[in-house]
Formats: structure tokens, C-alpha cells, sequence
């Protein structure tokens, strides 16, 4: 894994960076927990000055918060909001189509993104009970795209998830059409070693970019599946200077980027 | 017009009975009914179904309480540190006793509210298809849509005994402002048999009828109102104080274990009698630190004619 002695940055700010990425000029950003705060911030301040976050405890933000987040309902957020209402009205946006991308974390993705964030074994006698969906099987359900934000490791990326919180690809193919999903799907997985695609047609799981210090080989090696890799796949862009300028603006004790 | 401002011991014995489902924790991560659920527990409350979108710590804490056998909720843990540690205990050891939870997303759980509030048997919605969470819901159904034809989940009424929402001012009457995200108080507070609600600051009728805009639902929803300044810590109040970020962490650390639980239980809701009592215990320099630095006033509003 990258450190941040030999890189100059951790594996969360690279995170964090590849998830801005994803934020386009002008869209409108369903916002989630943790990083995705950062990630928003940074491509507002950066690529995406235009781009509008949508948060589940029921605002509409055009501007980043002042301070460090860490939850969507701490003071700073509701300050400035441009839209501050209920999580239904909210969330009618997104059932709408208005979210042109939305962010979620998990516990384990499966080969055609599948989350589970609700049980690690049996739902009747679990070996682990995760807290459970939130908005996030909201977001994958119903936003354009949907970035995956997490640890990568073996065990975190089994073949099937044991239970599917938020709905990927399913099996794959038109699994969405035909279980009545109306758009959507999950277009990257940002993980520590990693950023990976979705196949078009198959919509499996695909390496795209490996990140410096890591290598096509290890982010197999800590794959639960046969994972095939782009044909044009490369190292990961590093983070700027900038970018990791604002980051650590953002988050000057690293609570959520060290 | 009549008074319906009680004591929070009062509010609680009278209308949280045993076995009651308490929608609680419905803004999400602000506006959190802390001494509200700390006197349930100093009450001994049993056998309740808690009802919240995402509550932070105050499902934990009265779930290793031992006052609940449901969750009804989107998640339950510690929101900027982690898992819960009494929601694990129960749900994978039936400890301090077995809790059943029904998994909901945010968008479902607003809407089972929602049909509640709005007299309805159900609303359709098109999130979870697909999700293991409509497969296993006990009454989340999947049907056609009698006009298309396409799938559509049909999200049943979901309607509380009880929904106990922090607010920031109310009058004695029973009408509240609320300002904020405002989660899903307005659906719930509509939606439940009545509401109580627990204030920063209780001020007369003047105030809260010169914005009807800003009042949550009509006094007729209201079973009781408190006057409970700092209730909601450690989350924040818009207006009037910020996060505890320190208490979420500190907390974390203890409730690890059982024990470690239970003194943290003893030491913040046991040993303290009520609201005063547990700032007092916080301390003056503490709780003077997690006030709202600056005013910003919003625009008035003229509803004159």
C-alpha cells in the first residue's frame, strides 16, 4: 500500500482526489459520508466550481461548508445551504433523475458491485452487524452513476456479497432493467490499491488504473474473483500539489484523510 | 387553547409506555432527543421499537439499556467513528437481550412515515429493486404498477405511537420551529398517534405564530412540550450549539465492552436525574465551547396584509 513517507501523500488523500475526479462541471453530486465530503469540496474548489451537492438529511449545497464535516448535519452544512427541507423531498430528486452522480461507501462489493453494508454472514445469525443502508442503497438505486469508495482487500471483495444493501449490476448483462431499476449503475470503485470500471454489456468489475506502489498483480492478488484488467490500464494519476494543498485545508488534523 | 407543557419526567412516564414504538432521531445527525432517551432509560423503559432514519449513538445507548426489542431503521451506529457496539451485542449475541431489526433505506423509511402522514395505505417507490432489503422487508412488497405495468415496491404506512422531536423553540401550546435539515420530523411528526417535543427554549405564542411557515405540524399533533435546553447533546442545534465531536469518540471508546458500556451508562444517565444534572456533570467550560459563535439571521418574513 502507498505510504505516505514514499509518496508524499496517504492512501485516503489519493481517495479523495480520484473521487473529485469523478465530478463533472455543473453536476449534481449526491454527497455521501466521510471522504465523498472532501472529495465534493476539492472538486468544487478545483475542475468543478459549478457542481451541486445533494445531502440525505434534506439540503441542497452550491457552496462547499466552511469547516470540516464529519456528518452532513453538522452546523457548517446548514449554514449557507441553498435548499434546506425534508429527506423525502430530497431524495424525490434523486428518484426523479436529478442526481447525475452519487457516492457510497461499503463493506464488501461483489464482481458486479453489489454493496453489502448491512450483515458479514447470515442476516439471521450474522457474524457481523454493519450499521446498514442509509441513503446509500437509495443512491445506488437511483443516481446516473454511482463511485464506490473503500478499503481494498480480499475479504472485502468477494465474488457475491452475501447480502446486496445497494443494488449494482446484480448478475450482470440488463439485470437493472429487468429487476425495474430505472437508470444507474455503479461507474468506479476507488479503493486504497486501486480505481476500477464496469465492463460495458457484462458491467463486471474491471481494473482500470493501479495506484503508485501497488501493481495489476496485488490488486488481483486482494481480489475474491478472476479480475480482468483494461487493456488500457496505467497507474493512477498522483494528487497535484494543489489538490493536496486543499485537501489538507480541508482537513487540517487529517481526521479523515491520515 | 390548552397548555400541554410538561416536565420531561412527566412527558415520559405518561406517554412512553412499555411495549411503545418511539419514533426518535429524526433529523438525522442534529435535533438527536438525548435526555428525552436518557430519562427512558433512567424509567426503566421496556420492550419499545425505536423507529429512526439514522439516530447516531442514542439507538446504541438505549439498546444496551436494555429498553428495546425492535429497530425499525436505516442505520444504527456511531456516525463519525464507526459500528455500534450494543447494536452488535444484540443483533449477533442477543445481548443485553435479542433485538429484531427491520432494515429500511433513508428514502423508505420517509416514505412508510410519509403514508402515515398522509392516510395512505402505501407509497410506491422505485429505490431497493433489486435490494435484499425489499426481499427481506416483512411488509415491503413488490407489485406492478397498475398503469404501466413496470415493478414498483409498495412501501406500507408506518405509523408510530409516539414521535419525540428536539426543536429549537416552542410555546406552550404545542407548536414548534424547527430549522435545519429537517430529516424526517415533518413526516413523522404528522404521521405518528401524537408528538412530544423537547425545546431549546419555550416562548409564547406570539413568536410561533408570527411564522406559520416554520411551524412543524398543528398543535393538534401534540401530546406534550419540555423545555430542555442542551437535550440534544452531544449533536449540534443550529443556532445554538455545535457537535461534540469528543463526546461521539469518547463514547466509542467505552461502549467496546459491556462494562465498559455500563459505566459510561451509570456515569452520564444513571447517576445524573435529569437534563441539569448531566450538563452540570459536562461541565460549564465544556459545554461553553460548543456554543454558536456567530448569529446569522435569516431575512424577516411579513405575512402582513
Amino acid at each position: 500500500m502507498a505510504s505516505s513517507a514514499t509518496h508524499g501523500y496517504t492512501p485516503q488523500e489519493l481517495m479523495v482526489v480520484c473521487a473529485a475526479r469523478e465530478i463533472r462541471d455543473g453536476e449534481v453530486v449526491f454527497v455521501g459520508m466521510r471522504l465523498p465530503l472532501i472529495a465534493f469540496a476539492l472538486a468544487k474548489r478545483t475542475h468543478a466550481p459549478n457542481a451541486t451537492g445533494l445531502f440525505e438529511n434534506g439540503l441542497v449545497r452550491d457552496t462547499p461548508s466552511r469547516e470540516l464535516l464529519l456528518t452532513m448535519g453538522d452546523a457548517p452544512n446548514i449554514l449557507g445551504a441553498e435548499w434546506a427541507n425534508r429527506t423525502g423531498a430530497l431524495m424525490g430528486l434523486l428518484a426523479q433523475g436529478c442526481a447525475n452522480l452519487g457516492f457510497v461507501g461499503g463493506a464488501e462489493v461483489d464482481r458486479f458491485g453489489n454493496l453489502n453494508t448491512s450483515y458479514i454472514g447470515s442476516r439471521e445469525h450474522p457474524a457481523v452487524k454493519l450499521p446498514g443502508s442509509g441513503g446509500g442503497a437509495d443512491i445506488a438505486s437511483l443516481s446516473h452513476r454511482l463511485a464506490i469508495i473503500m478499503a481494498h482487500d480480499k475479504k472485502r471483495f468477494p465474488e457475491h456479497v452475501s447480502y446486496i444493501t445497494s443494488p449494482g449490476y446484480g448478475d450482470g448483462g440488463d439485470w437493472r432493467q429487468r429487476v425495474g431499476l430505472p437508470r444507474g449503475g455503479p461507474s468506479a470503485v476507488i479503493t486504497t490499491l486501486a480505481v476500477l470500471g464496469f465492463a460495458d454489456g457484462t458491467h463486471e468489475m474491471i481494473l482500470r488504473t493501479w495506484h503508485p506502489g501497488s501493481s495489476a498483480e496485488a490488486v488481483r492478488a486482494n481480489t475474491g474473483w478472476d479480475l480482468h484488467i483494461a487493456p488500457d490500464a496505467r497507474e493512477t494519476q498522483p494528487p497535484t500539489p494543489d489538490e493536496l494543498r486543499i485537501i489538507r485545508e480541508c482537513d487540517p488534523d487529517g481526521f479523515w484523510t491520515r | 387553547m390548552s397548555v400541554k407543557l410538561l416536565t420531561m419526567s412527566e412527558a415520559i412516564a405518561r406517554y412512553v409506555p412499555d411495549g411503545s414504538s418511539v419514533a426518535i432521531g429524526l433529523a438525522l445527525e442534529p435535533l438527536i432527543p438525548f435526555a428525552a432517551g436518557h430519562e427512558i432509560i433512567r424509567q426503566g423503559k421496556r420492550d419499545l421499537t425505536l423507529i429512526g432514519p439514522i439516530s447516531d449513538v442514542l439507538f446504541d445507548e438505549l439498546i444496551g439499556a436494555g429498553c428495546v426489542t425492535r429497530v425499525i431503521a436505516a442505520w444504527v451506529g456511531n456516525v463519525s467513528e464507526g459500528l455500534g457496539y450494543n447494536y452488535r451485542r444484540a443483533t449477533e449475541r442477543g445481548l443485553p437481550h435479542p433485538l429484531t431489526v427491520e432494515d429500511h433505506s433513508n428514502y423508505s423509511i420517509a416514505l412508510a412515515l410519509q403514508a402515515a402522514a398522509l392516510g395512505v395505505p402505501y407509497i410506491p417507490m422505485r429505490s431497493l429493486l433489486g435490494s435484499d432489503i425489499a426481499r427481506d422487508h416483512p411488509r415491503i412488497r413488490l407489485a406492478p404498477s397498475p398503469f404501466d405495468g413496470t415493478p414498483t415496491l409498495l412501501v406500507p404506512a408506518l405509523r408510530p405511537d409516539v414521535a419525540i422531536i428536539h426543536v429549537q423553540r416552542a410555546d406552550a401550546e404545542g407548536r414548534a420551529h424547527v430549522w435545519g435539515g429537517l430529516g424526517v420530523c415533518e413526516e413523522a411528526a404528522l404521521g405518528a398517534q401524537g408528538v412530544i417535543y423537547t425545546a431549546e427554549e419555550i416562548v409564547p405564542s406570539e413568536v410561533i405564530l408570527s411564522d406559520p411557515n416554520r411551524v412543524l405540524a398543528p398543535a393538534m399533533k401534540t401530546l406534550a412540550v419540555v423545555h430542555a435546553p442542551g437535550g440534544a447533546h452531544p449533536s449540534p442545534v443550529q443556532g445554538y450549539y455545535n457537535r461534540d465531536h469528543a463526546a461521539y469518540a469518547e463514547y466509542h471508546e467505552q461502549s467496546r465492552t459491556p462494562e465498559g458500556f455500563a459505566a459510561w451508562l451509570h456515569n452520564w444517565v444513571l447517576a445524573q436525574p435529569d437534563l441539569t444534572a448531566y450538563l452540570a456533570h459536562l461541565g460549564a467550560e465544556r459545554w461553553r465551547s460548543l456554543a454558536a459563535r456567530e448569529k446569522h439571521l435569516a431575512a424577516p418574513v411579513d405575512y402582513g396584509y
